[in-house]
């Protein structure tokens, strides 16, 4: 197969020693696996995810995500916008759905670029990591690279929010979608059947500001998976990640549960089906170490 | 701050919902509201909202200005989208709750220590000076900012957290010397102020 080329927005959360810098590692990897290149914006800029609205009014806020789209178009011309950060996708995607919604708000835009020397059009499309590995690969395709299945681990599919709404995979429901139990199947897991909290929102930015009610539903999260039977939860957002990996502790703590459940990207079951170590999938970059699928990449 | 409200109050007399309308983001929605309850329904911080989405809708319609802005209601809003996906008359809830939440910061009536409030701006704060979002100065300046009073125990707790970030290498201490950002900031400080200079003139001249 040729190699792909994408316009990549990789984000805050995924830069060196970021939050979420496992995630990038991760995604690194699983590209070289399926012969992806991604280009990275030049200089790209914060899109302020979604809490950024108290201090940015609209303009200014949606005018981060343009500038990101203009200098994609600008250095990357013609090709897709891709994010893995949910976050990231959804700023940059409603941005660009904004200004074509609003022709005053685009010549608008267009005059703050121009500023910094820039114009927009944002005709590109704007996609999350998974929406090209599910449109532009396939499942079949995404299976053909599987060296080492993920025998004998069931996994929770958390989905989370952003990534799902309001703007979705092509084709899934907003209730239950199925594209990331698809995915751990395709890795040769087992997904997690009815698990109930597969949408349940983590609660963002509000796990800092508003910790006792973040903590209520995220606690609600790990405890579906538990009763479904899970090894570990997977997922495609980087605040869920964080969010539902690194607060056990506290939950565990103030509901007297035992929770250590380790919470992983999809990229990171991918690099390990796929054959590649536990370093190479950033596996290292756990919190909650996920022991089960560091010994299926150490397995030679 | 309280000079464009009185200014607000003055020009828009008997009007919130014309208020809204012209000053929030996707504020000209409220109208379309058929008061279902879906939304409300649907929140998963719907047992903690002083005055859920349907309700601050309907009180926008009923003229209740300061109620509205004053409220820590649209503090609530994670974006997880769930109101929008259901609503039947398709509103963009979370944008609405958004623009309230900003409109009422901008007017200098939103609560004085809601946390999420002091959060976003520390946010915002933090972003435009580098272009990119320094995390460990972030995670910092909360700290600060619960370090008063009842905040100080969370604070303290996420310090813990900060730790564990810092030996997966998911946090850098050497971030407090700068850190990530944008190589041309003076092009992006440009950009956001001319960006908010359009829409302070939209905002007088509304
Ligand atoms: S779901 Fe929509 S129509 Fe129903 S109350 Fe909420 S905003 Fe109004
Ligand atoms: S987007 Fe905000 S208002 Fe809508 S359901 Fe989620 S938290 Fe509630």
């Amino acid at each position: 197969m040729a190699k792909k080329e994408y316009s990549f927005y990789p984000g805050c959360s995924s830069q060196e020693k970021a939050s979420s810098s496992n995630y990038l590692k991760s995604v690194e990897t699983m590209c070289e696996e399926l012969d992806i290149q991604l280009n990275t914006i030049p200089d790209w800029n914060c899109c302020s995810a979604s809490i950024g609205y108290a201090g940015g009014g609209e303009l200014p806020r949606l005018a981060l995500s343009a500038r990101n789209i203009a200098l994609s178009e600008q250095h990357n011309a013609g090709q897709d916008i891709v994010a893995t950060c949910a976050a990231c996708w959804l700023a940059t995607k409603e941005t660009q759905e904004r200004l074509h919604d609003d022709q005053d708000m685009m010549a608008d835009m267009n005059k703050v670029l121009a500023e910094a020397g820039l114009k927009v059009e944002a005709k590109s499309p704007i996609r999350h990591m998974v929406e090209v590995l599910i449109e532009d690969f396939g499942y079949e395709a995404l299976g053909s690279h599987v060296k080492k299945p993920l025998d004998g681990l069931k996994i929770a599919g958390y989905v989370g929010c952003q990534t799902n709404r309001p703007f979705g995979i092509d084709g899934e429901s907003f209730e239950n979608p199925k594209y990331l139990d698809k995915l751990v199947e395709t890795m040769g897991a087992e997904p997690l059947e009815n698990y109930d909290k597969k949408v349940q929102c983590c609660g963002g930015a509000l796990a800092f500001s508003e910790p006792e009610k973040s903590q209520a539903m995220i606690k609600d999260i790990i405890e579906a998976a538990y009763d479904g039977g899970a090894d570990l939860v997977v997922t495609p957002c980087p605040v869920c990640q964080m969010n539902v990996e690194v607060y056990q502790d506290h939950i565990n703590a103030k509901y007297g549960t035992k929770f250590k459940m380790p919470v992983v990207y999809y990229s990171q079951l991918m690099d390990v089906a796929y054959g590649r170590n536990a370093k190479d999938a950033g596996l290292d970059g756990q919190v909650i170490r996920a022991k089960q699928l560091e010994e299926i990449a150490n397995k030679s | 701050m309280s000079d464009l409200n009185t200014a607000m109050i003055e020009k828009y007399r008997n009007s919130f919902l014309k208020e809204v309308e012209a000053n929030v983001e996707e504020g000209d929605w409220v109208k379309m509201c058929m008061q279902c309850g879906v939304c409300s329904g649907s929140c998963p911080l719907g047992p903690h909202w002083e005055h859920p989405p349907q309700e601050i809708f309907m009180m926008i319609r009923a003229g209740k200005r300061d109620e509205v802005l004053q409220s820590d209601a649209m503090w609530m809003c994670t974006s997880c989208y769930n109101c929008i996906v259901r609503c039947p008359r398709e509103l963009p809830i979370t944008h609405i709750m958004h623009g309230l939440a900003h409109y009422a910061k901008r007017l200098g009536l939103a609560p004085k220590n809601q946390p999420t409030a002091k959060f976003a701006q520390l946010f915002w704060d933090n972003l435009v000076k580098s272009g990119r979002v320094n995390e460990l100065k972030l995670g910092l300046s909360l700290y600060f900012m619960n370090g008063f009073g009842e905040g100080i125990k969370t604070s303290l707790k996420m310090k813990n957290i900060g730790l564990g970030m810092v030996k997966t290498k998911r946090m850098n201490p050497m971030e407090i010397l700068g850190g990530h950002g944008v190589k041309d900031k003076s092009g992006l400080q440009k950009i956001l102020n001319k960006a908010r200079e359009i829409e302070e003139a939209k905002a007088q001249g509304a």
